[in-house]
């Protein structure tokens, strides 16, 4: 039997800011471990701490105390740039525009090597873009919001890394990105090899996807399980919202 | 190819992607001196009398050529004013290539001072790409003054790409336009000053007839304890449309004053200007740090794609 690998391990991490004179815990006492192989949907309901854990992993926050491990490794010291050459990758819950920097070369920088316009256009295809017509777009702020995401996620496949967060892949898109959005994670959870997906979301529709659900609430993990454990009693509240909801 | 030493073939390379001798009309000029010149049947280059430039006259309906004038100063010390007058007949749609690359490794000052003028015949099409370009470890400065003269007539087009990244000591570019009914200019300036630098940028241009339009662009980068000044008028005389826009990056020490002004002589002119002016954003470094890029490298991605 093939030995599971642990990818990702977070010991007793706390996390706090100064908030008006005063510290304010965003998360206490965290700890989790994330198995190879895996697409982990992290949800809860806002202000649970959702955002700041996925930023935690990438690097972008560190932990007021803590460690993080990758792979079996202490990451905790790491930067942004030391994790994602060792095999993190991020999706932005705004992703963010640039002015003269355009698709292909975005794409380029992810792979982290010379790219054939074909390359590029496949990882294009696969979220749904034509890659004739985007390829050499700025990201800018003529790309609405569905575009940038998609594009977004178009990063991550070109990095091709062990471990991908996404942080609320659905905030800001339209209800008709949305729906590819879904198809797209069903293909990467039928395609996962070696390497696992932890995405941040409140979506019902993604949550169903997900090998396990961990439910974060008030800064700790209230509930880990599968879908049939967790998300019936999720459903109706923010933690788990259906697609016509975000239309209310 | 031409009886140029390494440094001018590399400098030649810099402003204008020279390899070879370019095919069309072209004239080369270093340190100074005529360097090489070749006409067509409709591209006509000749000197000055009084030696202080030349003149390029173009026939009208000449189609699909270009004319190169590079420059190239590579000797210490030296410091010129140079007139290039450009006659451009009816219906043309010709490529124009200029530049000045400076290779100072010696003590004194070189100096290239550019005045180049353009009349364009009416409906008449234009490209003008000019890049300026520095280089050398002497003491003495590079410097750059160049200044551009156009007057379009009715229905014509032109549009200019300007390019200064590297190396300029000091610069101080003025550029005129003067619109006439249905002409069109569209300017897009790059600009990059680094270690003590100065760059001074001014246009002024002059919507003169009725639906001439006007889109001046300017993108900008200091560095260090460079300093930048940036001054854009558009004027509208007549029912007319402008835009110009500075957008720049700064970074350590750096200076920018941006003065986007605009000036309406007649109601129907449609004019707007737009600047801003800031560091590279936090989340734009750390998106590409979370490719593996370490944080020089994101900035310098981030630079390449701003001034592109």
């Amino acid at each position: 039997m093939k030995s599971v690998k642990k990818m990702l391990e977070l010991k007793n991490i706390c996390f706090s800011v100064e908030e008006s004179g005063k510290r304010k815990e965003i998360l206490r006492d965290l700890s989790l471990k994330i198995d190879n192989g895996k697409f982990i949907v992290i949800t809860g309901p806002n202000g649970s701490g959702k955002s700041t854990l996925a930023r935690l992993i990438m690097g972008i926050e560190k932990p007021t105390s803590g460690q993080i491990f990758f792979e079996g490794e202490d990451v905790t010291a790491l930067s942004i740039t030391e994790r994602a050459q060792k095999g993190i990758s991020f999706a932005f819950q705004q992703p963010v525009r640039f002015k003269g920097i355009r698709v292909i070369d975005l794409l380029k920088l992810s792979a982290g090597k010379e790219l054939g316009v074909g390359d590029a256009c496949a990882y294009l295809s696969e979220v749904g873009l034509c890659a004739r017509d985007y390829i050499n777009r700025e990201i800018n702020s003529s790309l609405s919001g569905g575009e940038l995401k998609r594009i977004e996620i178009a990063t991550l496949l070109a990095r091709k890394t062990k471990l991908s967060v996404f942080d609320e892949p659905e905030a800001g898109i339209d209800l008709w990105s949305f729906q590819n959005l879904i198809r797209i994670f069903e293909k990467m959870r039928s395609e996962i090899r070696d390497s696992s997906i932890v995405i941040i979301s409140h979506q019902e529709r993604i949550l169903r996807i997900a090998d396990e659900i961990l439910l974060l609430s008030e800064g700790t993990i209230k509930k880990r399980g599968s879908v049939n454990d967790v998300l019936p009693e999720l459903i109706g509240t923010t933690a788990a919202v259906d697609a016509c909801d975000r239309l209310r | 190819m031409l009886n140029l030493d390494d440094i001018q073939k590399a400098m030649l390379e810099e402003v204008a992607d020279i390899s070879d001798v370019p095919q069309g009309a072209y004239n080369f000029r270093v340190n100074s001196k005529l360097a090489g010149r070749h006409t067509t049947d409709r591209i006509d280059i000749s000197s000055k009398p009084d030696g202080s430039g030349i003149d390029i006259f173009i026939k009208p309906g000449t189609k699909g050529e270009s004319v190169h004038i590079p420059v190239v100063v590579s000797a210490s010390g030296i410091k010129e004013t140079v007139y290039n007058d450009f006659y451009i007949g009816d219906d043309c749609d010709v490529v124009i290539v200029a530049g000045c690359g400076i290779h100072n490794c010696g003590e004194h000052d070189s100096q290239h001072d550019g005045i180049h003028r353009f009349y364009v015949g009416k409906n008449s099409k234009i490209k003008y790409v000019e890049k300026h370009y520095g280089e050398g470890d002497g003491n003495g400065k590079r410097i750059l003054n160049p200044q551009t003269e156009v007057y379009m007539e009715d229905g014509s087009s032109m549009e200019m790409e300007m390019e200064q990244i590297k190396g300029v000591d000091s610069t101080e570019r003025t550029t005129i336009a003067e619109l006439k009914a249905g002409a069109k200019l569209v300017v897009k300036e790059r600009l990059m000053t680094h270690g003590s630098q100065t760059a001074v940028s001014g246009y002024k241009v002059s919507l003169n007839g009725e639906g001439s339009t006007a889109d001046v662009v300017s993108r900008s980068v200091a560095r260090d304890t460079s300093s930048q000044t940036f001054n854009a008028c558009i004027a509208g005389n007549a029912p007319c449309s402008g835009h110009t826009e500075c957008d720049s990056i700064i970074m350590d020490s750096g200076k920018i004053l941006a003065i986007p002004s605009l000036e309406a002589n007649n109601v129907d002119a449609m004019l707007v200007h737009e600047a801003a002016i800031g560091k590279i954003a936090g989340d734009q470094l750390i998106k590409l740090m979370t490719l593996g890029l370490t944080e020089a490298q994101a900035e310098e991605q981030i630079i390449k794609g701003f001034l592109r």
